[in-house]
């Protein structure tokens, strides 16, 4: 159940905690993922949907926000990881499919991992927490479905 | 919001949640790790935003302590199936997949891409 063990995973769980409580206690904001989407392509789009007033006064947190995540990682790979940097072996149109339904999906719901699972859950919104049993349940049914045709990792 | 960032980006990829491969490995029930990783980062945002806001009066920034609000609807729910079908073919979600540029996992940039893409589709025929 857990090769792994257990250190790395509650560790690297405390740490983003602390990131989005940080971001709060300052804030007030809660940093989550997926609107990021939303309020960059509102720089390009004029399509009333992505000019709401919400999208507008967020873009630039969020971009900042994307920027500090990705240097975190690189952060940790030049400092604590052993085996450096990472390629995944995942076949590009399981990325491109899988991104496109990601995208498309989150921004239905709302939330992801992060905005359903980390800050919804933790306002104690139960909308969220119907979200994330529904995406861990049909993505742990899809992840099941697609190694038993053979495709791997 | 950068220094936040950095912590949840670090936390990401310590957690291994960065990579593609742990992640469908939880998704495949050969390694429940990353329950532990969402239920720790939960729980540690759950005791921050129900106690802070009784301590201190406003952000130290200013501003107000903003209240999540999400509606239950047919769209949270088929959101979330579609979502979960993209995560179960890709092993990516929004904040793993900008991680995963940091780990220097440059396909990641294929699946942001098609959720720009999946975001955009969304916003421009499903509203």
């Amino acid at each position: 159940m857990f090769p792994l063990g257990f250190f790395p995973y509650i560790i690297g769980g405390i740490l983003i905690g602390v990131g989005v409580s940080f971001i709060y206690i300052v804030t007030g904001l809660h940093a989550t993922q997926s609107s990021f989407f939303d309020t960059t392509i509102s720089f390009f789009s004029k399509r009333p949907y992505f000019l709401q007033k919400q999208y507008l006064d967020s873009r630039g947190w969020r971009i900042t926000f994307a920027v500090g995540v990705i240097l975190g990682a690189f952060i940790y790979t030049i400092t604590l990881a052993a085996e450096g940097f990472f390629t995944t072996s995942v076949e590009w149109w399981r990325l491109a499919i899988g991104g496109f339904l990601v995208g498309f999906g989150t921004r239905l719901s709302k939330g992801c991992t992060s905005g359903h699972g980390i800050s919804g859950l933790a306002s104690l919104s139960t909308t969220s927490l119907f979200a994330v049993l529904t995406f861990i349940t049909v993505g742990i049914l899809t992840a099941l479905v697609i190694q038993s045709l053979g495709v791997f990792p | 919001m950068f220094i936040g960032g950095i912590f949840f980006g670090f936390g990401l990829a310590f957690g291994g949640m960065s990579k593609q491969e742990i992640v469908l490995s939880f998704l495949q029930l050969k390694d429940l790790g990353l329950l532990l990783l969402l239920g720790g980062s939960a729980l540690v945002t759950a005791l921050t935003i129900n106690i802070v806001p009784k301590v201190l009066k406003k952000p130290i920034l200013g501003g107000v302590f903003k209240k999540r609000t999400r509606t239950l609807t047919k769209r949270t729910i088929i959101g979330a199936i579609i979502f979960g079908v993209g995560w179960g073919i890709s092993g990516l979600c929004p904040g793993s997949a900008m991680a995963s540029l940091g780990i220097g996992n440059l396909p990641a940039l294929i699946g942001i891409a098609g959720m720009f893409l999946g975001a955009y589709v969304m916003g421009r025929y499903f509203t």
